[in-house]
């Protein structure tokens, strides 16, 4: 009876969270493909080297060696924690326990296996709990300064602080059940990490120990089931948006910026005076240069929104932001991911059609033109990124549409177009005086 | 020395071997023009043929384009696509990373197809090749050298050992800043900062990038970028300490270790 109850809430409970993360998931492909299309799916060898180097293989996160480390146990652990995670579901789903270790029990071999690789899930565990407890160390009590910019005030520090203490939740589960187990069956599986914590438990009462198990197998996998429905409304999606995210990275020299084709045909009419334009559709909606909201970004820019999970080694390494200007480039992500959030709600709430709100990802609480002119084009945040994310672009983008749409500039700038349209050069110098400098 | 143009060449039925594109801060910069000079001694002095554009050499367009106006930036580069398309040039070399990286990135999908050098990698190819021989080393033994990745040199192009190379060949001890190669710091010029007053902040860039040079104790900072040579040449003066510690372009300490080029340390 207590079994079929067990299956009936377990199989309840996971339709119930696939559905809510279902839904979760959904709207962040949703929102992603508001964007503009952009091909990105030439030289596909190059696009898995960087995938298994710099998503699988971390390459990026070692420039910072601690963080790194710290970082690896967490991802190794997530990593091959889903074997366990196998089990448990493959167990509630028939309503055995550990069906896996009983179709192996006696087959050397595998059994072997199975008891290693859970031994090592412990030990990774072990490692996951020193990471997490470092992480909290590093953000609440040493307050390292990337983790503790302005821009994380409120529900970004949360949300990370709910990330790490569920980890540490769940490690707490992982141990109960597993240490329970052990205790029951006189530690006849033979689990590394379990075996010695399983001596705490010397003189607990069968029935503590089923309770402490099952507490502990269900606090898992409820723990696995709403991190599942969560990650997509916290930053943590890295996880899995790392992948495609590298795997679609831009492949051109980090110094290319594109050109923009509408503005070739144009200016190649002006140089041309024999050429005619093509009539113009009079029902056309007029061109927009440059992005001034989130559909006008690349679908990858919005990719990349998704994927930042804001550790700031970006904003640690921009020039402006070290010298104290507002730009941040951790923010352009989580402002560009915020307002998508925003316009993508907002057509779900019209029946799936856009109504223009009077807002844009300039200005209004979003981007700011200061923070847009703040930036030296250094590409560091690009080159810092350990996902491949590029801020620069959206900043590019976004510029173009401040100067070619709405003239706003600095007035140094405005001069500084009007003399190179005029001779040539930035500064106010005759075309005619370029050689003088042969002539000195 | 005598600077021909392509036009020069092109009235004589001359081919040059390469098209030196000087850039905007090489033609009008007072400082800048001492690099064009030196580099241009180098190129004399190596009997390369090259040419400038001279008069017809226009903006590249970068400044605008970083900071947004791709009109201003497509209109100078298809000007300057057709009037070097015109002299079937092949190879740019140019003492910029902003030209270099925009005509080797920039210019292709607009029809402009070049080979394209920064002068730090056709440097190190000459020393490579045995041409540049340095004879006058002397003034430099026992000097400390650093040399500042300039953003579009370095991260934008990944071009982080050939001025590092050339450098070498000095004799000086060359020393490194705490941030250098891919994570060099930017001089604080580049996106068209060059041209506008800094936003709001509690320092400059120039000042930050300056406080990481002194820290090395180096006599000499290293640029290979006009932009980069003035906010460093700005930084050292604002710390006082033009006297002790000068900024050249790595041109500049070739030419003159082959005794072209009497610099003072």
């Amino acid at each position: 009876m207590a079994k079929y109850f067990q299956i009936y809430l377990f199989v309840l409970l996971t339709a119930i969270a696939f559905y809510f993360a279902y839904r979760g998931y959904r709207r962040v492909y949703q929102n992603i493909c508001l964007g503009k299309p952009e091909d990105l799916t030439d030289q596909p060898l190059q696009r898995w080297k960087n995938m298994l180097l710099v998503a699988f293989g971390q390459k990026k996160m070692f420039k910072n060696v601690i963080p790194a480390v710290l970082h690896l146990f967490l991802y190794v652990g997530f990593l091959i924690t889903q074997v366990e995670l196998l089990e448990v579901f493959l167990d509630g789903i028939t309503g055995s326990h550990r069906i896996i270790y009983h179709a192996v029990e006696n087959l050397p071999v595998l059994r072997t296996l199975y008891v290693g690789l859970i031994s090592s899930i412990e030990i990774a565990s072990v490692l996951v709990f020193i990471g997490t407890v470092a992480f909290l160390w590093r953000r609440f009590v040493l307050k390292v300064p990337r983790l503790n910019k302005p821009e994380l005030k409120g529900f970004p520090i949360q949300d990370a602080a709910t990330i790490l203490i569920a980890e540490i939740y769940l490690l707490i589960c992982i141990f109960s059940m597993n240490t329970a187990d052990m205790a029951l069956h006189e530690g006849k599986y033979g689990f590394a990490v379990s075996s010695v914590l399983q001596n705490l438990f010397h003189n607990w009462s069968h029935t503590s120990l089923t309770i402490m198990e099952r507490i502990g197998w269900w606090g898992h996998y409820i723990g696995v089931l709403g991190f599942l429905v969560y990650l997509p409304y916290s930053k943590h999606l890295h996880i899995l948006l790392a992948f495609p995210n590298t795997y679609f990275a831009r492949l051109t020299p980090k110094g290319y910026v594109n050109n923009m084709p509408e503005i070739t045909r144009e200016i190649k009419l002006m140089m041309d005076p024999s050429a005619t334009p093509p009539p113009a559709d009079p029902n056309a909606p007029p061109p927009r240069f440059g992005a001034k909201d989130v559909m006008d970004l690349s679908w990858k820019n919005l990719l990349d929104a998704y994927t930042c999970t804001e550790c700031g080694r970006c904003t640690a390494a921009c020039p402006a932001n070290m010298t104290g200007k507002k730009l941040s480039p951790r923010k352009i992500m989580m402002d560009t991911r915020d307002r998508l959030e925003e316009v993508g709600a907002a057509i779900a709430a019209n029946g799936g059609v856009w109504k223009d709100d009077g807002k844009s990802l300039i200005e209004n609480g979003y981007i700011t033109i200061e923070e847009l002119r703040a930036c030296t084009t250094c590409n560091a945040c690009v080159e810092e990124c350990p996902v491949m994310i590029s801020p620069l672009d959206i900043i590019l983008q976004l510029r173009r549409n401040l100067i070619m749409e709405e003239s706003n500039a600095p007035a140094e700038w405005t001069s500084m177009f009007t003399n190179m349209e005029n001779n040539g050069a930035p500064w106010q110098f005759s075309q005619q005086d370029r050689l003088n400098w042969a002539n000195a | 020395m005598k600077i021909r143009t392509y036009a020069e060449y092109a009235a004589a039925g001359e081919t040059p071997e390469i098209l030196f594109w000087v850039g905007c801060a090489g033609s009008f910069d007072q400082r800048a023009q001492k690099v064009t000079r030196a580099f241009a001694k180098i190129l004399h002095h190596l009997n390369i043929k090259f040419a400038v554009l001279g008069t017809e050499e226009t903006c590249t367009g970068d400044p605008a384009k970083r900071a947004g106006n791709e009109f201003v930036f497509q209109m100078l580069a298809l000007q300057n696509i057709e009037v070097m398309n015109g002299y079937g040039v092949k190879k740019i070399v140019t003492t910029c990373p902003h030209c270099f990286n925009i005509l080797k990135n920039e210019y292709p999908s607009l029809g402009g197809n070049y080979e394209v050098l920064h002068h730090a990698t056709y440097l190190q190819q000459l020393i490579d090749e045995g041409r540049i021989k340095l004879t006058d080393t002397d003034r430099f033994k026992g000097k400390r050298i650093t040399y500042h990745d300039s953003c579009y040199l370095g991260r934008a192009n990944e071009i982080y050992e050939a001025p590092r190379r050339v450098l070498e060949e000095l004799d000086a001890a060359l020393v490194e800043m705490k941030s250098c190669r891919s994570r060099g710091l930017c001089c604080g010029a580049g996106g068209a900062q060059m041209f506008k007053e800094d936003e709001p902040g509690n320092k400059r860039i120039n000042i930050a990038r300056t406080e990481e040079a002194l820290e090395t104790q180096a006599n000499i900072i290293a640029a290979a970028c006009p932009f980069c040579n003035t906010m460093l040449t700005d930084g050292v003066k604002s710390f006082e300490k033009q006297d002790q510690v000068k900024v050249f372009d790595i041109a500049e300490l070739i030419a003159a270790g082959q005794g072209l080029e009497n610099i003072v340390l």
